[in-house]
């Protein structure tokens, strides 16, 4: 696995800050919680409950406008992702089940959710985090023998 | 109106933290994942700097009757661990760690054209709807029985 250069820290950092701005903002506004898996089960009529149906839609189609106005102005962004597409959509159809089965992912949970203290999702943050570590680990000492 | 152009601004202003903090880079997030290997602190300066605005207007939100745009808050109230939480997020947990993709960062990837982000989106959409046509023959057995 080849790792990309080094991030610096502050740029990192005030990354992070713009995606707790935009939760932030959610919530003072609408009063919801910025869970991406939520939004987009809701934009595609998956989900029937929640944030009402144009705003989960406006919001998704929000998340490639703003990577692609930064993408432009700030920094090119260097994607490196892999080609296998078995692994892809076994991979895709894992986070769609589990997101759902789980009632969120690493926004809901790992973000909004944590900065509440909110015990559901620091439970769930807890089990995500763990298994996505336990499962690089597995594949680097599978297919790496390192 | 005024909050579905709320939404859309939020959900902008969301994936460009995701791409200034290159988390939109599935290589950067395994990297993180990867604690045996070269590992990379980004992901954790990046959850650190989005938790404390979140905090804050969750302090603010408190001290609110109502937001700004709606009648009331809609935050989640349920306290239960369960284990369609732990198994879930687990599921989820694994799907992560085996592309480095959760669903924000796949989103906002579709913007640069590559296919890989299309594949995987497909994927997970699968993925929800399958959930959703789970639990709905539960419900229907259930009512059946």
């Amino acid at each position: 696995m080849t790792s990309p250069a080094p991030l610096d820290p502050f740029v990192a950092l005030s990354g992070g800050l713009l995606i707790g701005t935009a939760a932030a903002l959610l919530l003072l506004f609408s009063g919801r919680i910025a869970g991406i898996s939520g939004m987009v089960a809701r934009a595609t009529g998956i989900a029937d409950t929640g944030i009402s149906r144009q705003q989960a839609i406006a919001f998704v189609l929000g998340l490639p406008i703003g990577a692609l106005v930064t993408g432009l102005w700030v920094r090119t962004a260097d994607v490196a992702v892999t080609s296998s597409v078995p692994l892809l959509i076994g991979a895709g159809l894992l986070v769609g089940y589990g997101t759902r089965m789980g009632n969120g992912c690493t926004s809901g949970h790992g973000v909004c959710g944590v900065s509440r203290l909110s015990p559901r999702s620091l439970a769930a943050t807890a089990s995500f985090m763990l298994t996505a570590f336990l499962v690089v680990a597995v594949a680097r000492f599978m297919f790496m023998g390192a | 109106m005024r909050q579905i152009l709320t939404a859309l601004v939020i959900g902008i202003l969301f994936g460009a933290g995701l791409t200034v903090s290159d988390m939109i880079n599935p290589a950067r997030v395994l990297a993180f994942l990867d604690i045996f290997g070269n590992w990379d602190p980004a992901l954790a300066f990046v959850m650190g700097g989005a938790i404390i605005p979140s905090a804050i207007a969750y302090l603010v939100s408190n001290r609110m009757q109502k937001p700004l745009l709606d009648s009331r808050f809609f935050i989640p109230e349920n306290r239960i661990i369960d284990r369609q939480l732990l198994y879930g997020a687990a599921l989820f947990g694994a799907g992560w760690g085996l592309v480095g993709y959760c669903p924000g960062p796949a989103i906002a990837g579709l913007a640069f054209g590559d296919w890989q982000p299309i594949v995987f989106v497909i994927a997970m959409l699968a993925g929800m709807w399958l959930h959703r046509l789970s639990t709905d023959l539960i419900k229907t057995r259930k009512s059946v029985a």
